[in-house]
């Protein structure tokens, strides 16, 4: 199925070039959005990278121009299940067609082709936004210069796809889902949703995060109800977790990002073999794992560098000592920072040299 | 105005002067990248580097450098054949789990190798082990035997009859103190191996 004429939704920070040599595009993860510097327009939150992204910061906008486009199948403005179908003047509901990591890469590479940009001098993204990163690079090798994938994988483990299913079955499980058709309906299966991102939470946290954030500590409370309230503090801090986010996103929405994650298997689409993906590619690489990340472990990235050494890439590789889980690329840690500008900084020249500026 | 030279170690200037500028390069256990930056910047090499320690590859990358964190015993079988036209061994070879192994490999995936390591049969470890009978302990090896990572030392003698069993040939070899600086003295295998301190090879397959 084929869809067209349909809406993106974007953010731009910094100021684009006489020569559009400057354009970084950061992809986002499954539940953010194109905000990523920027107070939240829903919810009022500082921008997700904000600690990342700005004057002077690690991704410099006084230097570069940022790009983040909220992905096909979101609930921020790009068409996804919650927007109207224009055939029928309804939203798309289960009528939106399943997508895949690619289909998004499609749909950035559209806005990068509006926007005039020949060549990104970056893509980057964790997470989710880590595998639109690989696909960018096998999809598009002249597109871009420099490829972050951090804290991403090359497919989507069973594990992973379990956890996925998990929420996708909350959700579904919940009447107000009304067989996906809720919001022609007046409803909202805010209690399924709640119930998927709070599983999804967990896995974002290492064990040691969890314990040192709220070990056994119960919530404003002395001693145990023996009952079924939020007796500890993890719970009451997961209910608020599932709460506020059903206020910005769109159930529907989380099943069809869920399911292209499940469905990414970058070696599948070469025969097998993750390295064809990567063929004779000049772009550079930088993968970055975090130690405390179960979810998308640094033996998954380093499965990703394995197959860039076997066709010769050039690729820089790091693993990040933090025990902050998965959610360690949104957080303030300085040897990632440091990583990370240390990289673009070296890129950047090789980039000049090759633009032939001084 | 870049300076044209800058100071890196005495050795690892040695090395460097063995390289042909342009070339590309692998350094297998680069370390903080110094070598590796040196050559990028004044061989202008296309280089990039493998580096166990967590904090070398930080320091690499955040150096602009192009390095992965892995382990030579197991990353370099990835690589393709002659992909590389240098790769570097510098201080290594001796602590790797299967030295011969990664010795074939550097030739597999580069046209030459350069391999400098500690040489056992200096007779400052000789006398050590042989007339006071203690493990070695200098400033090439500075390890207590029940902390040293080197766990494959050899001599010049054992790593020159290694390269005649993987038909590997010998187009260099510097002899240097304990300083990395080039003694002249050595000029047969016997006296060289009596000598150095620590060895440097530049390696070529037949």
């Amino acid at each position: 199925m084929e869809i067209s004429d349909f809406p993106v939704a974007y953010q731009t920070y910094g100021e684009l070039n006489a020569d559009k040599s400057n354009a970084i595009l950061i992809c986002h993860a499954l539940t953010a959005d194109q905000f990523l510097a920027e107070p939240h327009p829903l919810t009022g939150q500082e921008g997700w990278w904000d600690l990342m992204v700005g004057p002077g910061k690690t991704i410099d906008t006084g230097r570069y121009f940022v790009i983040c486009v909220n992905i096909l199948g979101g609930c921020m403005g790009t068409a996804g299940p919650k927007e109207i179908n224009p055939d029928t003047g309804k939203p798309w509901g289960l009528n939106f067609p399943v997508i895949t990591i690619a289909d998004m890469v499609r749909c950035q590479a559209l806005l990068v082709d509006h926007l005039g940009i020949d060549k990104l001098f970056s893509v980057i993204g964790g997470s989710i936004g880590g595998m639109q990163v690989l696909e960018w690079a096998s999809m598009y090798p002249d597109r871009l210069f420099t490829a972050i994938p951090i804290a991403a994988a090359a497919l989507h483990t069973a594990q992973n796809i379990a956890f996925h299913e998990v929420g996708r079955q909350a959700i579904m499980a919940d009447p107000g889902w009304c067989g996906g058709d809720y919001l022609n309906q007046g409803k909202n299966p805010t209690k399924g949703l709640a119930v998927a991102r709070m599983a999804a939470h967990i896995t974002y946290l290492s064990e040691q995060a969890l314990h040192r954030k709220f070990g056994r500590r119960l919530q404003d409370r002395d001693a145990l109800t023996y009952g079924f309230e939020a007796d500890f503090q993890v719970e009451s801090y997961l209910r608020h977790q599932g709460i506020t986010f059903v206020d910005r996103f769109d159930a529907n929405s989380y099943l069809y990002i869920t399911r292209a994650m499940d469905y990414f298997d970058l070696a599948a689409k070469h025969d097998g073999e993750l390295a064809q993906a990567f063929k004779g590619t000049s772009v550079r690489f930088c993968v970055i794992s975090f130690t405390g990340d179960w979810l998308y472990p640094t033996e998954g990235n380093r499965h990703i560098v394995h197959a860039l050494n076997s066709v010769a890439a050039n690729v820089s590789f790091a693993e990040v000592e933090s025990d902050k889980g998965h959610d360690a690329f949104l957080l303030d840690e300085p040897e990632f920072h440091g990583v990370l500008k240390g990289f673009l900084d070296g890129a950047d020249e090789h980039w000049s040299a090759a633009a032939g500026k001084t | 105005m870049v300076p044209d030279r800058k100071s890196i170690r005495v050795d690892l200037q040695l090395i460097a002067d063995m390289i042909e500028p342009h070339s590309r390069v692998l350094d297998v256990g680069c370390g903080d990248g110094a070598l590796l930056d040196y050559l990028v910047h004044f061989r202008h090499v296309d280089g990039r580097g493998i580096e166990l320690s967590t904090e070398g590859v930080n320091a690499s990358i955040s150096a602009g450098l192009s390095v992965i964190q892995g382990d030579a015993d197991t990353d370099l079988k990835d690589y393709p054949d002659d992909v590389f036209d240098y790769v570097v061994l510098s201080q290594t070879l001796q602590a790797m789990v299967q030295p011969k192994a990664v010795l074939s490999h550097l030739l597999r995936i580069a046209k030459r190798a350069i391999v400098s390591f500690p040489n056992f049969a200096h007779w400052r470890a000789r006398l050590s082990l042989g007339i006071l009978g203690r493990m070695p302990v200098s400033q090439t090896l500075p390890y207590q035997w029940y902390e040293t990572p080197n766990i494959h030392l050899c001599t010049i003698q054992d790593f020159v009859a290694l390269c005649r069993e993987l038909d590997i040939v010998i187009e260099a070899r510097k002899i240097l103190d304990t300083r990395g600086r080039v003694r002249n003295v050595s000029t047969t295998l016997f006296s060289a191996n009596l000598f150095g301190e620590q060895a440097v090879f530049l390696l070529r397959k037949k």
